[in-house]
């Protein structure tokens, strides 16, 4: 039976990579990315679970960061809001974002992303559909921005979620 | 000045996509916590559990043995410069940076743990031993003002910190037929930028002439760091501070006393330093916004025609006497005409110390709370008058001929046409149809009844500095530079005078690079707050690219060797002779001529606007409530905000939606509350209720466009201006949903609870008075001094 | 933001799990998807020394068909149970509830077993699980048992739970064509229930009720009154009697004893003239 301890050793593969570390057993994924890994385009926004700012893919589905433990991760896949684009391509929802102005001051908008990302491949998974508007404000019921008033969030995502969908035609 | 006519190629009305947004979308933004300083220490704060108590001790002996651990810090162990902040309301009410001998609210700073990680810092944060001798805590503001509160501040006498009121006898509501009362609160809330406070200090010589380089999440670089030069006695010069990326302001990010405690430590110990904040701290130790009780009695002609408006407002100051008090002795008293003709308007004002978080600025900041005051009692009086509330406002409203229009509480509203804003509101929303639905509703007993809003507000924007710095240079290789003293954080600046230049010069967006935000790099600056970047600093950037395109003119007539006065923009940016389309040279030839000559093409102007400019617009708010439960859901909302002449109406539009956003959540959702003993209840996101996009219909947002004669873009500030309409369109919907039934008004927040509650009073008779006289402690304070009312206002005065 | 900290141990069985639980007793804490016990750690409001990860074990997962009931494994999450054809035919109220829980995100993490487990009363599938008469399935160092959900919750975030019990299996009755509903009352989608109401008919009805005591509580007299063929009005009424429900920072118990006869009302309105259309809605 393994005895508990305080350091735990990690294999994460984030974006691709697999980094090995060996971190304090409270270390959070989000402070993982950040401090361990130096992935910083992940954000803090609370301490509460409550504003989604650093939402990532754990396995292909959206989570908060804050409210798993790296040794939660260990062994998964992480993909944050660095691993999304395509080289000097945008994802097509990073895309949608600057072309709908969903972003203003930009602190919410790693989670927010990621958080649509997770929405628009689960509705392309289910029935290969595109999110419509309801379905959009619904799912990013877990993600807060004070900037934008998400109008043009909402638009944003509706519009990358169309845009993931024909780009996998 | 009369505005400037663009011509086609000027990109104004262009909805061109941000230049921020790659960098923001790829996670490479540079938010403090971002950034890597090697050898940097965290700290950690100990904050006061008590809202007011004697310190009678402070063990920070564990602290100090704990793992990481640098330093521990008190008032006691090291000299720290009071906070002065923003603005000292008063000398008697000094803030220390950390608590000395007392603590005055729950979250006052009372130690600082410097560690090697944030996890040590934390740890060794929680072991230090506070003891408190509890004090009598004063928690509401107008208990505040009882005679036998516990006086804050001995030096005061009172807990007034500011306070003035008319003289005696004046009577605002003589000639009055009817006068209508009501007493509003206008709820604490707190700011919730997604990014919380952060500093990062890094002591000693950079190198470049600069002692300390300060990393600082701010709005107003440089009189940050002129406050802090102040505080530490050093010479600006020498500081350098950088405002990287910022997560949002909203008015709340300045020189903090965290910030004073971060240098203070980095200068003791000779090693960078990095503060950022928590939610949970920022939720109790960033100012606050809003705080006001409002006791306001309107007088009208029984035809609806408003003949004087008596306010007596008390401002919630919070501790050590934040700023935000202020908003409600200045700003809110110049609003309170708001877009009526108002022959007299009498107000006292009493601004009260408590126990609670200091209170600053937030989106609006004084304007929002008379803008509501004003719409609730108009929609009261209203309804006393039998009078459709489109109507009573149209009756009042100052009328297109009358601008410039020095108002009774003495500024002067630059232009306004607000029938034209009704109008097209009303339009979009199909006034007469809801009302139609609405009978209908109530006709067929639904328990889910229809409110209609509507406020009509004008607000200030640019009313503090009126001058701003930009520079343009356009460089050898063709590519140009725009330097701007505004600070943007996230209001899409790089964009906007990216867009202003390239238009006047013709260079593309993508060949402009933007500066701000760094004293190293820009040599003076307002910052941004107050909404008056574009106009100003906007201007400055339209005066300075004109500059270099006359320098650009002369210089390509020396060589194209053409009269000055022939040289034009061609259609492809380049610098040609009219009527000669084959006599043409680049940008970069001009540059390469003019730095050749010893003289880079370099342009800086100073723009100054002679006063401030007064947004106007009408919201419509349509709303659902639920008589059973009491949950009021927005339906819809139509904006339509008058900002002037349009430079990006994609960053307009955005500004306004976040605006309504943040309109509607202090109307439905959002109340930053303290228990009796100052506890604060809504310390973390999951009790204080910002809402998500689950929470908000699409917005119908639309313009009219009033050109400020103020400045060459014809620009009104757009910031602010939808927090300020969108307020009290909501609130003025959920009573008019129950108008039917006797409600005449419910406070801000309209909890489900509360409206539930209005129901069941109104169904039993029992609703109470929305009027009770306000504390009598307005007869103490002095008595304002106040100009001799304008000729204009007395004239109406004898109706 | 930062947790106290705790000494980890991942289990990678359900033995392995437990013999953890009963060497640490009560300074151990059982970590499933973190998702009630990471937020308390974050604030430093729980400080357990030691962590069982309970995550990897093996075959706690899962939504099988037990006949005439449907058994869903303990670490099976709220987005699975939402989506889960099987519950979706034969235990519509619960998908549809888990689909309320929290966000996407959350709901991503959150599993049936550890919000029982936590025995919040304003947690939304305590009160389904409740309203259903299922039964928990736990096992510890003595041995597994079943516990009606009638007997397990106990108060405040207190449960029947020993400390070494791990809860293994949710057995929810199946409820064929009888009406059922989800009434959840918040000020923003993301939030806890201020009040909830789960309610299901047909010939087991079962009303109960979220965030009105110190565990999600039976509406004893409304199922009483429906047994006796009250009408949804007049069963409604009672929705709020022998409940002592909080006040706090959103409701005032009077209050939420109103919005509990209303949302009782509107879901028996809702079991009464809607028949399961063999799915959830």
């Amino acid at each position: 039976m393994a005895a508990p301890t305080n350091e735990i050793s990690v294999a994460i593969t984030v974006n691709g990579v697999v980094t090995e570390h060996e971190v304090e057993a409270r270390t959070l994924l989000v402070h993982y990315l950040r401090e361990v890994v130096g992935l910083t385009g992940t954000n803090i926004g609370c301490d509460s679970t409550s504003c989604g700012a650093c939402t990532v893919l754990l396995d292909g589905e959206s989570v908060k960061s804050c409210t798993v433990l790296a040794a939660q991760a260990d062994g998964g896949a992480v993909t944050t809001i660095e691993g999304l684009a395509d080289g000097d391509a945008l994802h097509p929802m990073q895309a949608a974002f600057r072309e709908h102005h969903g972003l203003q001051c930009g602190y919410c908008t790693p989670g927010m992303v990621m958080a649509a990302v997770s929405l628009a491949e689960e509705a392309l998974a289910g029935d290969g559909g595109t999110l419509d508007e309801a379905a959009v404000r619904e799912g990013l019921e877990g993600n807060l921005c004070r900037c934008t008033g998400y109008q043009n969030i909402v638009a944003a995502v509706v519009a990358g979620s169309v845009d993931m969908a024909g780009a996998r035609r | 000045m009369t505005a400037t006519t663009f011509g086609a190629g000027s990109l104004v009305g262009v909805p061109v996509r941000r230049v921020e947004d790659p960098t923001l979308l790829r996670g490479e933004a540079t938010y403090i916590d971002n950034l890597a300083l090697p050898g940097a220490l965290h700290l950690a704060f100990v904050r006061s559990s008590y809202a007011h108590a004697e310190l009678t001790g402070v063990d920070t002996a564990d602290a100090r043995a704990m793992p990481g651990v640098v330093a521990v810090y008190t008032a006691g162990d090291l000299e720290f410069p009071d906070h002065t902040g923003m603005m000292q309301l008063n000398p008697n009410v000094v803030r220390p940076a950390l608590a000395r001998d007392r603590v005055r609210f729950v979250g006052d700073a009372i130690a600082v743990v410097v560690a090697e990680t944030k996890a040590q810092a934390v740890d060794a944060a929680e072991t230090v031993v506070v003891e408190y001798e509890p004090l009598a805590a004063v928690t509401d503001m107008e208990d505040a003002l009882a005679p036998d509160a516990p006086v804050q501040f001995d030096a005061l006498g009172s807990n007034v910190i500011m306070g003035a009121r008319e003289p005696d006898g004046y009577d605002p509501l003589a000639g009055a037929e009817v006068v209508v009362r009501g007493r509003f609160e206008n709820q604490r809330v707190a700011v919730v930028p997604m990014e919380g406070s952060a500093v990062a200090v890094v002591p000693g010589d950079d190198g470049d002439g600069h002692e300390l380089t300060v990393y600082l999440a701010c709005q107003m670089p440089h009189s940050n760091r002129n406050a802090l030069a102040t505080n530490f006695g050093v010479e600006p010069e020498k500081v350098r501070l950088i405002a990287p990326h910022v997560g949002g302001s909203f008015g709340a990010k300045h020189w903090a006393p965290e910030d004073i405690v971060a240098v203070r430590v980095a200068r003791e110990l000779g090693r960078p330093v990095k503060w950022v904040e928590t939610r949970s701290e920022n939720m109790i130790a960033m100012p606050h916004g809003r705080g006001q009780v409002q006791y306001l009695e309107l007088g009208l002609l029984r035809d609806g025609t408003i003949v004087g408006l008596r306010c007596r407002i008390i401002g919630d100051s919070g501790a050590y006497g934040g700023f935000g008090g202020m908003l409600a002795f200045g700003p809110t008293r110049m609003m309170s005409q708001g877009v009526y003709r108002i022959p007299k308007i009498g107000y006292d004002c009493a601004v009260a110390l408590t126990n609670l978080a200091p209170m600053g600025a937030y989106r609006g900041a004084g304007r929002p709370e008379a803008a509501a005051m004003l719409e609730r009692i108009l929609d009261m009086a209203a309804d006393e008058l039998d009078i459709d509330p489109v109507d009573i406002r149209r009756r009042n409203f100052l009328q297109p001929d009358e601008f410039p229009y020095s108002t009774v509480t003495g500024v002067t509203y630059d232009i306004g046409d607000y029938d034209a804003a009704l109008t097209e509101a009303l339009r979009i929303a199909g006034y007469d149809e809801l009302r139609a639905e609405q009978a209908t509703r109530r006709e067929r007993g639904d328990v889910r009844l229809l409110g209609i809003g509507v406020c009509a507000y004008v607000e200030i924007t640019a009313g503090g500095s009126s001058s701003e710095y930009a520079e343009v240079e356009v460089h050898p290789d063709g590519s140009a530079t725009v330097k701007a003293g505004t600070s943007a954080h996230g209001q899409g600046h790089a964009t906007a005078y990216s867009q202003l230049v390239s238009g006047q010069l013709g260079i593309p967006i993508e060949r402009i690079s933007f500066v701000q935000s760094d004293t190293a790099l820009v040599p003076r600056g307002g910052g941004t707050g107050g909404s008056r970047s574009l106009q100003i600093g906007g201007s400055a950037a339209l005066e300075a690219s004109r500059g270099v395109l006359e320098r650009a003119r002369s210089i390509a007539a020396e060589l194209l060797e053409a009269a000055r006065e022939d040289i034009v923009l061609t259609d492809d940016g380049m610098l040609g002779v009219a009527g000669v389309p084959s006599k043409a040279i680049t940008w970069a030839e001009v540059s390469t001529k003019a730095s050749d000559d010893g003289v880079p093409l370099v342009v800086e102007h100073d723009f100054v606007q002679s006063g401030a400019s007064f947004p106007f617009g009408v919201h419509v708010s349509v709303v659902e409530v639920d008589t059973e439960t009491g949950r009021v859901v927005p339906l819809r909302h139509v904006a339509v905000d008058d900002c002037g002449r349009i430079l990006n109406p994609m960053l307009v539009d955005g500004q306004v939606h976040g605006g309504v956003a943040s309109g509607i959540a202090q109307a439905l959702w959002e109340h930053m509350v303290y228990d009796e003993d100052g506890n604060p209840l809504t310390s973390t996101l999951a009790e204080y209720g910002i809402p998500s996009a689950a929470e908000f219909p699409t917005f119908e947002v639309a313009h009219t466009e009033t050109p400020s004669p103020l400045n060459p873009l014809g620009a009104k500030g757009i910031g602010e201006s939808a927090t300020v309409g969108s307020t009290p369109a909501v609130q003025n919907a959920v009573v008019d949903a129950l108008s039917h039934l006797g409600v005449r008004h419910i406070d801000l927040p309209c909890t489900p609870e509360r409206v539930w509650r209005a129901v069941e009073d109104a169904r039993a008779g029992t609703l109470p008075d929305p009027w009770r006289e306000p504390p009598a402690a307005f007869a103490t304070l002095r008595v304002r001094e106040r100009a001799a009312p304008s000729r204009r206002a007395e004239e109406e005065i004898d109706l | 933001m930062i947790p106290a900290a705790f000494a980890y141990a991942r289990a990678e069985s359900l033995d392995e799990a437990i013999a953890l639980l009963a060497e640490h007793g009560d300074d151990a804490k059982v970590l499933a998807g973190g998702h009630s016990l990471l937020p308390l750690m974050k604030l430093r409001l729980a400080t357990p020394s030691v962590l069982v990860d309970v995550g990897r074990i093996p075959d706690l997962a899962y939504v099988r068909d037990g006949g005439d009931h449907v058994a869903v494994g303990g670490l099976t999450r709220h987005h699975d149970v939402e989506h889960d054809a099987l519950l979706r035919e034969h235990v519509p109220l619960m998908a549809a509830a888990a689909g309320e829980v929290g966000d996407p995100q959350v709901r991503h993490r959150g599993t049936l077993g550890g919000t029982l487990a936590h025995g919040d009363p304003a947690s939304d599938l305590p009160a389904v699980v409740l309203a259903l008469r299922g039964d928990i399935v736990v096992r510890g160092s003595k041995g597994e048992r079943v516990i009606g959900a009638d007997d397990f919750f106990v108060d405040f975030l207190e449960t029947a739970l020993t400390p070494d019990e791990i809860i293994t299996e949710v057995r929810l009755p199946k409820t064929g064509d009888a009406g059922w509903a989800f009434q959840k009352f918040n000020r923003r989608a993301q939030d806890w229930a201020i009040v909830g109401v789960a309610a299901v008919g047909g010939s087991q009805p079962g009303v109960a009720l979220v965030n009105m005591g110190s565990t999600p509580v039976r509406a004893h007299a409304v199922e009483a009154a429906r047994r006796d063929g009250a009408s949804g009005v007049e069963a409604a009424a009672r929705a709020a009697d022998g409940t002592e429900p909080p006040s706090d920072l959103n409701a005032t118990s009077d209050y939420r004893r109103h919005l509990a006869r209303v949302l009782v009302g509107r879901a028996l309105d809702t079991v009464d003239t809607v028949a399961n259309p063999g799915g959830a809605r």
